[in-house]
């Protein structure tokens, strides 16, 4: 088994996978206790015009995801909270509309666009060096972001009023919140693909909650569970030769299924927990 | 005369077209207990919303201490309707009730030694410190409601609000509510919020019945006009003071 770390591009989507579950960890939490999965679907989905644009522009596609998908996240939270458009439809706009955005730069993008299956469906085996020191520098910039700001994050998942009597900006809070998230989309991409990326946010958290009392015990259980996931599916994927995307995404479906299984065969205990 | 606390003057208040206030006057001075009542939809919320400086006003004017309501929150301890929340929130009791030093400290800092202090403390005046490790989740409806009165204490207010603290409690509960309310009128003053006509006016120095306008009683006394014309229904009136009585007019 230890004759796969000889060669470096498995090195190499081991610590893409270690990497990735720190912040699939941490902010996955926040999406699941703020229960804004489908926003995080939408960022992600609508970052796909960013990936085009990268094609477009001849540059690395993930460049173009982070200002794109950074737009999509602000352009969600503004207008949903601003514009007195209900969230949902505000949501289905900037994933439709991102999705079709990326359509259009890949068809004026003269020839073929390489490897355009992993960006939309992830490829976790061909992640090179320089994605790496990427996704290690946005790492660090959201664990600082959430270090600094713990406190003020919590109240306004736990209690947004309460935040805003205390004087918390709490509409500056939440769109950054979405920035947050829209960084972690881009760091998930190269695991999960933008298609999948929604499940890496959501389920290892939704597993870790039902197990800690405190968010910060839970982002930690979800980052080891998100680290288990994507190094489990890894290893499938070694193994059966399907692509890594879809055996890390089934693994932890299933793991899902499992522990919240019991409800379905008489458990009845789950209506409470949720 | 000393300055008032709080000063609200003609105050309107248009929610999506239609006046939740209409005009009302309010003043509250150092040492009150004022209770408000009045129906549903009558305003008692957004009332406190705009002494908390949550909600615009079309027109009038509101001072807090003096000042404009939002300048001065550290002031004032907030304790909210119900708090809708989801059970399975992964957050401790102390967590919560810490959240009232939010106030106190600058964004990017944490909580310190002395804020749990305070925490704790606050925790202990409601009867909630064997509970203060357990998860908000597992609370009954009393408990929370005095968790959110702790929450507000921590923030060591010298203004207390608080919206409908009994509504969702057993009549037990009430009772320890109000006991507790009758503790920190000494060292605050507080504005009370609630549907208990009954219960509340052994324990408020002033009533104002609230339905869109305000009718302001400084005696502590209410009367069954004012009363009738607030509520569309009968209500039972209770005179403050012992030893108590009826009103004789009835």
């Amino acid at each position: 088994m230890m004759e796969i770390l000889h060669y470096e591009f498995m090195r190499n989507a081991i610590a893409a996978a270690l990497l990735a579950s720190l912040a699939c960890g941490i902010i996955g939490s926040y999406v699941v206790v703020k229960k804004i999965g489908f926003i995080s679907g939408g960022i992600a989905h609508s970052a796909f015009g960013g990936i085009g644009l990268g094609y477009f522009l001849g540059i690395n596609p993930l460049v173009g995801l982070i200002p794109f998908s950074l737009l999509a996240a602000a352009g969600i939270g503004l207008l949903s909270k601003k514009a007195k458009v209900a969230e949902d439809t505000s949501i289905g706009t900037f994933w439709a509309a991102g999705m079709a955005l990326g359509v259009l730069f890949i068809g004026l993008t003269p020839g073929y666009a390489p490897d355009l299956f992993s960006y939309l469906f992830g490829n976790i085996l061909t992640v090179p060096r320089s994605d790496l020191l990427l996704i290690l520098g946005l790492d660090i910039g959201i664990v600082a972001t959430v270090l600094l700001l713990y406190k003020e994050f919590l109240a306004l998942s736990f209690d947004e009023e309460y935040a805003e009597v205390s004087g918390l900006k709490t509409t500056l809070l939440y769109l950054l919140l979405l920035c947050l998230i829209a960084l972690t989309v881009v760091i998930l991409v190269r695991v999960a693909g933008i298609v999948m990326v929604v499940a890496l946010l959501t389920i290892p958290a939704a597993i870790a909650r039902r197990y800690t009392r405190t968010l910060s015990g839970m982002m930690g259980l979800a980052t080891v569970l998100c680290a288990l996931f994507t190094l489990g599916g890894l290893w499938i994927s070694w193994l059966t030769d399907v692509p890594s995307g879809a055996s890390i995404i089934l693994l932890a479906s299933a793991v899902f299924l499992a522990v919240h299984g019991k409800a379905f065969f008489g458990g009845g205990e789950l209506a409470g927990r949720g | 005369m000393s300055e008032p606390l709080v000063e609200i003057r003609d105050a309107t208040v248009v929610i999506g077209g239609s006046r939740v206030l209409d005009g009302v006057n309010l003043r509250v001075d150092a040492g009150d207990f004022l209770g408000i009542i009045g129906p549903n939809g009558g305003g008692k919320t957004t009332l406190l919303r705009v002494i908390l400086g949550l909600q615009r006003l079309a027109s009038g004017t509101v001072r807090v201490f003096g000042l404009p309501p939002s300048e001065v929150r550290r002031r004032v301890g907030y304790v909210p309707q119900h708090l809708v929340f989801d059970r399975s929130f992964p957050i401790t009791v102390r967590e919560v009730a810490l959240m009232g030093r939010l106030l106190h400290k600058g964004l990017f800092s944490r909580y310190s030694g002395s804020d749990r202090r305070i925490a704790d403390e606050a925790l202990a005046t409601v009867g909630l410190s064997r509970l203060a490790g357990r998860s908000v989740g597992g609370l009954s409806g009393g408990e929370l409601q005095r968790l959110l009165i702790a929450r507000a204490l921590v923030s060591e207010p010298e203004l207390l609000l608080l919206d409908e603290p009994t509504a969702s409690v057993d009549p037990e509960m009430k009772t320890s509510i109000y006991d507790l309310l009758d503790r920190l009128k000494q060292e605050m003053t507080i504005i009370l919020v609630t549907h208990d006509t009954g219960t509340i006016s052994r324990h408020v120095s002033r009533i104002a019945c609230l339905n869109c306008t305000m009718v302001s009683h400084d005696s502590g006394k209410v009367n069954r006009q004012d009363v009738e014309h607030m509520y569309p229904y009968p209500v039972d009136i209770v005179v403050h003071g012992v030893p108590q009585r009826n009103l004789k007019s009835h």
